[in-house]
C-alpha cells in the first residue's frame, strides 16, 4: 500500500513508546539493578547472584520450578491430547469440552480457593468437609493435611491445582490439530488392519508433533512463571517456593530491590531459550506466508 | 479389528469421558452449593451431602453474599475491577489495532526488526519490568491509581493483541486495498471503513483475551495497587481474605463465585471467540 512516509509511524509510534516504556526499558534496568544493592546506591558485583544459587529456599525454589516443569508440562499435554482424541468419538464432545475448558476463565485465586477447599483437612475426630479427606475417611484412612505434607505430596497437590486450570487450553489447540488430520488417512490405516492403538502412536503422533511441540512450549513458559497458585493455596510455606513468589517477597516484604532483580532477571535467562523458539517459529511462518 | 472399534466407542468410552468432566466439575459444584450454605452446616457435613435431599430449599441460604459483598467489601472490589478491566481492555486494543495495520500494510524501514522484536517481547516474565516501572510510577503518582494500572496492563497486553490482530489483518485480501487505494480512499479512511469492519471477529477474540487476562491477574495489580480496599480488586482482596478467613468456606466460596460471575458468563456466551484467539496463536502466560 502507497502511503507518505510519515504515516507508518503515526500508526506505530503509541504502541512503540508503551512497549519501550513498559517492557525493553524496564528490563534493561532490571539487569543493570540487579548488580546493586537493596536501595540501588551501591554497586555489589555479582553478589545477589550468588545469594541466588546459594541461599537455602532460593535453591529450593529451583527444585520446586523444576518439578513443576517435569510434571506439570507432559500432564497437561497428554491430558490435554488424550481428551481431545478421545471426545472427537462421541456426540457430547462440545460439552465435555466446554467442561475441561472452563477454568481458564476463572482466576487462579478463584481456582486456588476451589482446590484449597477439595484439600481441606481437619483432626480425624471432626467430620472432613474437603471432599479429598472424606473419601479418605471413607476408606477408614487417616485424614492428610495435603498442602502441608513436605516437600512432595504438597508440590504435587500444587501442581494439580496447574494440571487442572491448563489441560483446556492444551485440549483446545490439540483438538484443532487433531481435526485437520484428513479422515481418509485414519480409515485407510484401519482398513489396512491397524489397530487403534497403532494408528495413535504411528500416524496421529507424528502428524500432531509440531502442535504438540508449540504447547509444549507455552506451557514450560507458564510454569516457569508460575506465582498466583502459589501466593494464595501456600505462600511458599512448608517447602512449596517457586522462583516468582520468591521475587514478589524479596521486591516487597523484604524491599531488597538488588535480589529482586536478580532473580527476576534468573526468570528471563530460563525463558530465553523459549524466546528463541518463538521468533525462530515466527520466521518460519513468515518464510510459507 | 470392527470389534477393537466398538470396544473403543462402546461404554468404556463413555465411562472414561464422563468420570474425566466429572473430576473436573466437582471441585467447582462443590463450591457453588457451599457458597448457598449456612456456616453451621458447612463446619459440620461435606457439601455432597445437600445432595440427599437436593430440592429442600430450606439448607440453602443467600446470608453468605450479603456479608461478603456489603460487610466484607467484595461488592466495592467487584466495582473495582470493572474501573480496571474496561478501560484497560478498551486503551491496548485501540492502539494495537493500528500498530497491527501498519504492520500489515504499510512498508516502512525497520518494519520486519520491530516485529521480530515484538515476538520476543511476547513472553518477557512481567517480573522483569516491575522495580523501575515501580519507581517511576511512585515519582509521578501513578502507583495505587487506576490510570497506572491501565497504563501497565496496556504496555502488558499490546505484544499479544499486535501479534494475533497483525496475523489476522495480513491475511485479508490485498485486491481489496489495491481497489481502495485506486479509488483515492486515504490509509485511515481504508483502516475505519474497511479493516476495522472486516476483524470485528478478530477484536472480539482479543477483547475476550484481554479482558479475562485483566479480571483475573493478581500480579499486576498487586504490584501497582497494593491491597488498599479503596482500590484493590478481587483477587487482591479474596488472596488476602483467604489469609484471614481460611476455615469460613462459605464466606470464601462466596467471595469466589462472585469473582467468576462475569467471566465465566462471558466465556460461556462468547466461547467461540475465545477459542479462535487461542487457536491463532496464543504465546502469553
Amino acid at each position: 500500500m502507497r502511503t507518505k512516509k510519515i504515516t507508518p509511524w503515526l500508526y506505530i509510534t503509541p504502541a512503540a513508546f508503551l512497549l519501550f516504556f513498559f517492557l525493553v526499558y524496564p528490563s534493561i534496568n532490571t539487569v543493570y539493578i540487579s548488580f546493586f544493592n537493596y536501595n540501588s546506591e551501591k554497586f555489589v558485583g555479582i553478589k545477589n547472584y550468588l545469594y541466588c544459587f546459594s541461599n537455602e529456599i532460593m535453591l529450593n525454589s529451583f527444585r520446586n520450578n523444576t518439578l513443576w516443569v517435569v510434571l506439570f508440562v507432559p500432564l497437561t499435554v497428554s491430558l490435554g491430547l488424550i481428551i481431545a482424541v478421545l471426545v472427537d468419538r462421541v456426540k457430547y464432545e462440545s460439552i465435555v469440552k466446554s467442561i475441561i475448558f472452563m477454568p481458564m476463565a476463572i482466576s487462579f485465586v478463584g481456582a486456588g480457593v476451589i482446590w484449597k477447599f477439595v484439600y481441606a483437612y481437619r483432626p480425624a475426630s471432626a467430620a472432613q468437609t474437603g471432599i479429598l479427606n472424606a473419601l479418605r475417611s471413607f476408606f477408614q484412612l487417616e485424614p492428610l493435611p495435603w498442602l502441608i505434607i513436605r516437600p512432595w505430596l504438597n508440590n504435587f497437590c500444587l501442581i494439580i491445582v496447574g494440571v487442572w486450570i491448563w489441560t483446556g487450553f492444551c485440549m483446545v489447540i490439540l483438538s484443532a490439530s487433531y481435526k485437520g488430520i484428513p479422515r481418509e488417512l485414519l480409515e485407510a490405516a484401519r482398513v489396512d488392519g491397524a489397530t487403534e492403538f497403532k494408528i495413535f502412536w504411528k500416524i496421529i503422533l507424528p502428524l500432531m508433533k509440531p502442535t504438540i511441540a508449540v504447547v509444549a512450549t507455552t506451557m514450560t513458559i507458564n510454569v516457569l512463571k508460575v506465582f498466583d497458585i502459589v501466593y494464595v493455596m501456600t505462600n511458599g510455606n512448608f517447602n512449596t517456593e517457586v522462583i516468582a513468589n520468591r521475587m514478589y517477597k524479596e521486591m516487597f516484604i523484604f524491599r531488597n530491590y538488588g535480589r529482586a532483580s536478580a532473580i527476576a532477571v534468573i526468570l528471563l535467562v530460563l525463558i530465553i531459550p523459549m524466546i528463541i523458539i518463538n521468533i525462530q517459529r515466527f520466521r518460519e511462518q513468515e518464510a510459507i506466508r | 479389528m470392527k470389534k477393537l472399534i466398538s470396544i473403543f466407542s462402546g461404554i468404556p468410552l463413555h465411562l472414561v469421558i464422563i468420570t474425566i468432566a466429572l473430576i473436573w466439575i466437582l471441585p467447582s459444584v462443590g463450591l457453588l452449593i457451599t457458597s448457598f450454605r449456612s456456616s453451621a452446616d458447612v463446619a459440620t457435613s461435606g457439601w455432597w451431602t445437600v445432595l440427599q435431599h437436593p430440592f429442600n430449599f430450606t439448607c440453602y441460604t443467600l446470608e453468605n453474599y450479603r456479608e461478603v459483598i456489603i460487610r466484607i467489601g467484595i461488592g466495592k472490589a467487584f466495582w473495582n475491577t470493572l474501573l480496571i478491566t474496561i478501560p484497560a481492555t478498551i486503551i491496548p486494543i485501540l492502539i494495537a489495532s493500528f500498530a497491527a495495520y501498519a504492520f500489515a500494510w504499510m512498508d516502512f524501514p525497520g518494519r520486519r526488526l520491530l516485529f521480530v522484536i515484538l515476538v520476543g517481547l511476547l513472553v518477557v516474565p512481567l517480573q522483569m519490568t516491575m522495580i523501575p516501572i515501580l519507581r517511576v510510577f511512585n515519582k509521578l503518582g501513578l502507583a495505587g491509581t487506576f490510570p497506572g494500572i491501565w497504563f501497565a496492563h496496556t504496555g502488558y497486553g499490546l505484544p499479544l493483541i499486535i501479534y494475533l490482530l497483525y496475523n489476522f489483518i495480513s491475511g485479508l485480501p490485498s485486491e481489496l486495498f489495491d481497489s481502495c487505494s485506486i479509488d483515492g480512499a486515504t490509509p485511515f479512511q481504508i483502516f475505519k471503513k474497511l479493516v476495522i469492519p472486516l476483524s470485528l471477529p478478530a477484536l472480539a477474540s482479543v477483547t475476550i483475551f484481554q479482558f479475562l487476562w485483566v479480571w483475573n491477574d493478581l500480579l499486576v495489580a498487586l504490584v501497582y495497587l497494593g491491597g488498599t480496599p479503596d482500590v484493590a480488586p478481587l483477587t487482591v482482596r479474596i488472596s488476602a481474605l483467604v489469609g484471614s478467613y481460611g476455615q469460613d468456606w462459605e464466606l470464601l466460596t462466596a467471595a469466589a463465585f462472585v469473582s467468576m460471575i462475569l467471566p465465566l458468563s462471558l466465556f460461556l456466551g462468547l466461547q467461540r471467540y475465545f477459542v479462535k484467539g487461542i487457536l491463532a496463536g496464543s504465546v502469553k502466560g
